[in-house]
C-alpha cells in the first residue's frame, strides 16, 4: 500500500486567488467569516485548535459561567426522507467544565492562533459584580471579546439566565451596560429567537452599549413523542421537555430574524455589526446571511454532524462564487440584499408572471398538475400532445396561461431543474403598490369597488 | 458497464459508426450529479480515499458537487491527480473506490467515477485553470516518456518550480491514454487536454524524440539535475506461430490506436475476428472489432475464465457486446494463402498447480481444430523495453525481469539521480493509469525532497531580493 499523500506532500502551488475573505468584525480581524458558534464544537482547547488548524476564521467558545450538571440523552433530531438531522434539538446546558480550566485553555489557544477571532460566550447569574468579574477574567486571557449568552432556552432560563434575560429588553440593556462598563474589548450580545419581535431586544442591546449582535440562538421545540413508549424525545429517563432547535431546518427563520435586525434603522444608525447564526451548513448558506447583513457567520449543528472539515468547501466555494461575481472582498457584498427587503404593502402589484413548462425537460410525473389542480388555481391541463421525438403515450401537462395566477407552486413542486419557469409577462396592468393603491383609491377596501378596480385593470381571478 | 446491459447487434443502419464510438457513458446531468452527490455519506477517513491509488479526497469533491462548488470539486480532484479526467473514465472503479464504498454493503455504491468525470468535464468545458508554475528554482528535470506517469511527474515538478523537459518518441504525448484506450471509454481530446494543462505549467514536451537514439541516456543524466523514466512497455510480442506474417495478423495496440487517430470508416476489420489473449487490451480489441462491424469475434485464451487478466466488468461488457470466449484454447498456426483464412488451435487443460499455486495449461493431445477467421489480433501483453534497459544498466539503473527496479517509497532507481514509474516498473500488481499517476507524484515528491536544499541555495544566490516575494506554499 502506498503511503497516504496529503496535499502537502508536495509544495502545491494553487493558483493565486483574486479574492480576499478577511473580515473586520467590530474591530476584530479574522482571515475569513466562517466561525464556530458557541456549543459542543467549541467546548475545549483541543477542539478549537483543531478547528483553527482546519481553517475556521474564528470561534465563540462554549458558554462558560455558572456551575451546571448535564443530563443524558441531550439530542432529538428530525430526519427527512433519508436525510439525517435536518433539524436538531438539544437540552444541553452551558459548559460543564470549570471556568478555571476553560480560561486556561482559552489563553493557550489565543496565543497559538493570534490571527483568529476568539470570542468567549459568558453566562452568569444576574448580579453586576458576578458579570463584571467574569468579563475581567475573560479579557485577561487575551481573548478578543465576549459574547453574552442571553439566548439559551432551556435549563438556564429557569434559573433566571439565558433567554430569561434576552426575552426582557430592560434586562438585556441592564446586563449589557454592566458588562460594557468594565469591558475594554468588543461585547457581542447573542439574541434569542423566542420573542415576538426580535428588534426590541436588538435595540435594547445596542442601548446597553453592545459592540455587535449575534443571532439566532436555538428555538423552543419538542422534537416528538415515541409512539410505543409515549415518551418525549429526547427521553431523559422517562421525562422530557422543550429544548433548543437548530440545524438546516431553522435557516429561514434565522435569515428572517437577521434581516429584521440588519434592516432596523436604530441598529443601522448605531453601525452595529451582526454575526449570523442558524442552520448554516455550506458556503451558499453563509453567503445568504452575509447578503442580508451578517459580517461573520457561525456554525454549530453542521460541525456537529460533519466535523470541522466542512470549512474547506465553505472557504473554497465562497471564494469561487466571489470570483465569479467579481467581488474581491467580503465587504463588497455584505448587506447587498438588505435594501431589497420590504413589506407586502410595497410590493409591485403589476409584476406578473405565468408558469411555462419546457416539454423537452418534462419527465411527465404530473406533480405540477396535481398541485395546481388540488391546491392552486386549476390551470394546468393534461393533454395528449404530439411532441416530436417523444415516444411517450402519457399525457403532458400544459398551462393555460390566461388563467395562471403566477403563484409559483407548480415550479416549486417540479422535480426537474429549470423545467417550469415563471416568465414575466406584460399585462398592461399598472405598476402600483398596495400602499399607493389604498392611498389613491381608499374605496377599494370595499369589495364592490375592488371588483370595479379589477375590471378596469383586467384582473381576472380564475 | 453491466448495469445498462443491452446486446448490440450492430446491424447495418442500426447505429452509425460515430455513435458506436461516442463515449459509452453519457455525461451526468446536473440533476443526476447533485442527486448522486447527495447520496454520499461524506464518510470520515473514507475507504474510497484509501482505495484510490492517488488518494483523491473523494468525499470532499463529491460534497462540493452537492454544494454547487463544482469548480472547487475539480480542484480537489486535480490536486491529488492531475489526470483526474482520464482516471474518471479508465479507472477500474469497481475494483478501487467504488468497490470500497460503504454504501455497497446495503445499497448501491456511489458512482464516484462518473461524478469525477462530471466535475472535471465541467472544469474543462469552462477552461478553468487551477495551477500556476512555481517560482523557478533553477533546477532542470528530464522526463522520458510522456504517458500518465511522465505527465503527472512533470506537472507536479513544474508546480514546484522545476524546469521540466519531456521526451516523447511518439508524435503526440499522453501515452496509452492518447493511443491505447478504446475511444468509447476515453476520447482522445480528454488526454490531449491533460497534456495541454501540463504544457501550460511551463513543461516543454519534445515529441518525436526517442531517448537512446536521438539523444543518449548518459547525456540526459549528465545535463539534468534529475531524470524520471516513464517509458511504459513496448509493442505486443509475436505469437511465434506459423502464418503470423500474413497481413491480417495485427498488433492489438495498433488496432486500438487506429480508432483514436484515424477516420473510423477507413479502418479495416475482418468479419470473423479472433483475438488472442484475455487482458484489457484483448477486451478493447474485441469490442472495437464488434463495433466496427465484425460479425463474429472470438477471444481465444489458453487458460480458463478464472485466470483471465481482464476485469470482471470488462468480461461482462464484452459478453454484452456479443463477443464469444473460447477458453482453454491455444492458437498453433494461422492458416491461409495470401490472406488469413483460419486460426488453427489446440485444446488445453489445466495441469497441477505450480510452485506459485497457479495451474498452468497443458496441451490436450490430438485436439487440434480449425477456427475460420479473416483477421487475427494479437493481444498477449507487451514486450519489455530491453533495449533501453541495457543502456540504463550502464548508468547503474538496475532492472529485474525486464522491469526497472525502484525503491517503493521514493520511486528512485539504483542511480540516485534517476527515478522511474508507470508500467515500466510495475512488475507486480495491476499496471494502470492511476498507479502511473501516483508513481509520477511520488517521484516528483522525492525529487523535490532530494533537491530542495540545492534549489534553495541556487535560488538564494540567483536573486536575493526575490526571496521576500516568494509565494508561500
Ligand atoms: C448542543 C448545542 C449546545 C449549544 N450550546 C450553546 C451554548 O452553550 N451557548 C450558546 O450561546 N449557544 C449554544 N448553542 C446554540 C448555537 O450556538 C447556535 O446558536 C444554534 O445551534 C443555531 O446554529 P446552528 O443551526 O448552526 O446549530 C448550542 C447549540 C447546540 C445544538
Ligand atoms: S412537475 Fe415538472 S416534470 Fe413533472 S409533469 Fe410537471 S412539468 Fe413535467
Ligand atoms: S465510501 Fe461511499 S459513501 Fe463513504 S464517502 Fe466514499 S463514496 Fe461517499
Amino acid at each position: 500500500m502506498f503511503q497516504l499523500i496529503t496535499p502537502d506532500g508536495l509544495p502545491r502551488r494553487a493558483r493565486k486567488r483574486m479574492v480576499n475573505l478577511e473580515i473586520d468584525f467590530c474591530g476584530i480581524k479574522a482571515p475569513n467569516p466562517f466561525w464556530l458558534a458557541s456549543g459542543p464544537p467549541t467546548n475545549s482547547g483541543l477542539q478549537v485548535q483543531k478547528a483553527f488548524e482546519q481553517g475556521w476564521g474564528g470561534v465563540v467558545w462554549k458558554t462558560i459561567g455558572a456551575p451546571v450538571l448535564n443530563v443524558c440523552n441531550r439530542y432529538g433530531t428530525i430526519d427527512y426522507r433519508g436525510s439525517k438531522i435536518i433539524g436538531l434539538n438539544n437540552v444541553e446546558l452551558i459548559s460543564d467544565r470549570s471556568v478555571e480550566v476553560n480560561l486556561k485553555e482559552i489563553r493557550e489557544v489565543k496565543k497559538n492562533f493570534p490571527d483568529r477571532a476568539l470570542f468567549v460566550s459568558v453566562m452568569v447569574e444576574s448580579k453586576k459584580e458576578t458579570w463584571q468579574e467574569i468579563i475581567k477574567r475573560v479579557e485577561d486571557t487575551g481573548a478578543d471579546g465576549v459574547e453574552l449568552n442571553f439566548g439559551c432556552p432551556h435549563g438556564m432560563q429557569e434559573r433566571g439566565m439565558g433567554s430569561a434575560m434576552g426575552q426582557v429588553p430592560e434586562y438585556t440593556t441592564m446586563v449589557t451596560e454592566w458588562v460594557s462598563e468594565v469591558a475594554t474589548r468588543p461585547v457581542v450580545v447573542k439574541l434569542t429567537p423566542n420573542v415576538t419581535d426580535i428588534v426590541q431586544p436588538a435595540r435594547a442591546a445596542v442601548a446597553g452599549g453592545a459592540s455587535a449582535l449575534s443571532l439566532i440562538n436555538t428555538i423552543n421545540s419538542i422534537i416528538g413523542v415515541d409512539l410505543d413508549t409515549f415518551r418525549i424525545v429526547p427521553d431523559v429517563g422517562g421525562r422530557g421537555g422543550h429544548g433548543g432547535y437548530a440545524g438546516p431546518a431553522i435557516k429561514p427563520i434565522a435569515l428572517h430574524l437577521v434581516s429584521a435586525v440588519s434592516g432596523d434603522l436604530v441598529v443601522q444608525q448605531a453601525g452595529t455589526p451582526i454575526s449570523g447564526i442558524g442552520g448554516i451548513e455550506t458556503w451558499r448558506d453563509a453567503a445568504e446571511f452575509m447578503l442580508l447583513g451578517a459580517t461573520s457567520i457561525q456554525v454549530c449543528t453542521a460541525a456537529m454532524h460533519w466535523g470541522f472539515r466542512i470549512v474547506e468547501d465553505m472557504i473554497d466555494g465562497l471564494s469561487n462564487w466571489m470570483d465569479d461575481k467579481g467581488f474581491s472582498r467580503c465587504s463588497d457584498f455584505i448587506g447587498r440584499s438588505v435594501g431589497r427587503m420590504t413589506t407586502f404593502g410595497d410590493f409591485d402589484l403589476g409584476f406578473q408572471t405565468v408558469a411555462r413548462i419546457d416539454h423537452s425537460k418534462c419527465i411527465q410525473c404530473n406533480l405540477c398538475y396535481i398541485s395546481c389542480n388540488d391546491a392552486a388555481h386549476q390551470c394546468i391541463d393534461l393533454k395528449d400532445l404530439k411532441i416530436a421525438d417523444s415516444s411517450s403515450d402519457c399525457s403532458w401537462p400544459v398551462v393555460r396561461e390566461q388563467d395562471c395566477v403566477g403563484c409559483d407552486l407548480c415550479a416549486k413542486v417540479c422535480p426537474v431543474n429549470d423545467c417550469i419557469t415563471m416568465v414575466e409577462i406584460d399585462t398592461g396592468r399598472s405598476h402600483v403598490t398596495w400602499n399607493q393603491l389604498v392611498a389613491d383609491k381608499p374605496e377599494v377596501l370595499n369589495w364592490d369597488k375592488m371588483e370595479e378596480y379589477r375590471k378596469q385593470e383586467h384582473i381576472k381571478i380564475h | 458497464m453491466v448495469e445498462h446491459y443491452k446486446p448490440h447487434k450492430y446491424k447495418a443502419g442500426e447505429m452509425s459508426l460515430p455513435e458506436r464510438f461516442a463515449e459509452y457513458f453519457s455525461r451526468l446531468s446536473e440533476r443526476e450529479a447533485v442527486a448522486e452527490a447527495n447520496r454520499c455519506l461524506y464518510c470520515y477517513d473514507a475507504p474510497c480515499v484509501v482505495a484510490c491509488p492517488t488518494h483523491i479526497d473523494i468525499p470532499s469533491f463529491i460534497r462540493k458537487i452537492a454544494t454547487g462548488n463544482v469548480k472547487g470539486s475539480a480542484r480537489t480532484i486535480l490536486e491529488s491527480n492531475l489526470l483526474g479526467a482520464t482516471c474518471a473514465r479508465v479507472c477500474p472503479v469497481q475494483e478501487l473506490c467504488e468497490g470500497s464504498c460503504v454504501l455497497a454493503r446495503d445499497q448501491k455504491p456511489i458512482m464516484i467515477g462518473r461524478l469525477q468525470r462530471y466535475a472535471t468535464d465541467w472544469a474543462w468545458s469552462r477552461g478553468c485553470k487551477y495551477f500556476d508554475p512555481g517560482a523557478p528554482n533553477g533546477l532542470k528535470v528530464a522526463v522520458v516518456g510522456c504517458g500518465p506517469a511522465g505527465l503527472s511527474c512533470a506537472g507536479e515538478l513544474a508546480k514546484a518550480g522545476f524546469a521540466v523537459t519531456c521526451f516523447e518518441s511518439r508524435s503526440m504525448a499522453g501515452g496509452l491514454d492518447t493511443y491505447g484506450i478504446v475511444v468509447f471509454r476515453e476520447p482522445v481530446e480528454v488526454s490531449l487536454a491533460e497534456v495541454k494543462m501540463v504544457e501550460e505549467l511551463g513543461v516543454s514536451i519534445r515529441t518525436g524524440v526517442t531517448v537512446g537514439k536521438e539523444i543518449g541516456w548518459d547525456e540526459l543524466v549528465d545535463s539534468f539535475d534529475a531524470v524520471f523514466i516513464g517509458v511504459g512497455m513496448a509493442a505486443v510480442p509475436l505469437l511465434s506461430i506459423p502464418g503470423e506474417e500474413l497481413d491480417q495478423v495485427v498488433d492489438g495496440l495498433e488496432f486500438i490506436e487506429q480508432t483514436k487517430i484515424k477516420a473510423l470508416d477507413s479502418i479495416t476489420v475482418g468479419q470473423r475476428v479472433c483475438v488472442v489473449g484475455a487482458g484489457n487490451t484483448a477486451i478493447d480489441c474485441a469490442t472495437i472489432a464488434r463495433r466496427l462491424g465484425a460479425e463474429r469475434v472470438a477471444i481465444v485464451y489458453r487458460r480458463s475464465e478464472a485466470e483471465m487478466p481482464c476485469y470482471h466488468f470488462e468480461y461482462q461488457f464484452a459478453l454484452s457486446e456479443g463477443v464469444s470466449f473460447m477458453f482453454l484454447t491455444q492458437p498453433v498456426a494461422v492458416l491461409g494463402t495470401g490472406c488469413v483464412e483460419a486460426l488453427k488451435c489446440i485444446r488445453m487443460d489445466l495441469g497441477p498447480p505450480d510452485s506459485l499455486g497457479r495451474r498452468s495449461p497443458v496441451v490436450v493431445p490430438d485436439s487440434e481444430f480449425v477456427l475460420p477467421a479473416d483477421m487475427v489480433i494479437r493481444a498477449i501483453g507487451q514486450k519489455k523495453r530491453y533495449d533501453a534497459l541495457e543502456q540504463l544498466a550502464l548508468l547503474g539503473v538496475k532492472s529485474n525481469n525486464g522491469y526497472i527496479t525502484v525503491a517503493l517509497e521514493s520511486r528512485q532507481t539504483d542511480n540516485p539521480k534517476v527515478f522511474a514509474g508507470g508500467d515500466c516498473i510495475r512488475s507486480t500488481g495491476e499496471a494502470s493509469t492511476v498507479a502511473a499517476v501516483q508513481d509520477g507524484k511520488i517521484a516528483a515528491r522525492s525529487i523535490c525532497a532530494q533537491l530542495s536544499e540545492r534549489a534553495r541555495l541556487k535560488h538564494v544566490s540567483a536573486d536575493h531580493s526575490r526571496r521576500s516575494s516568494q509565494e508561500s506554499t
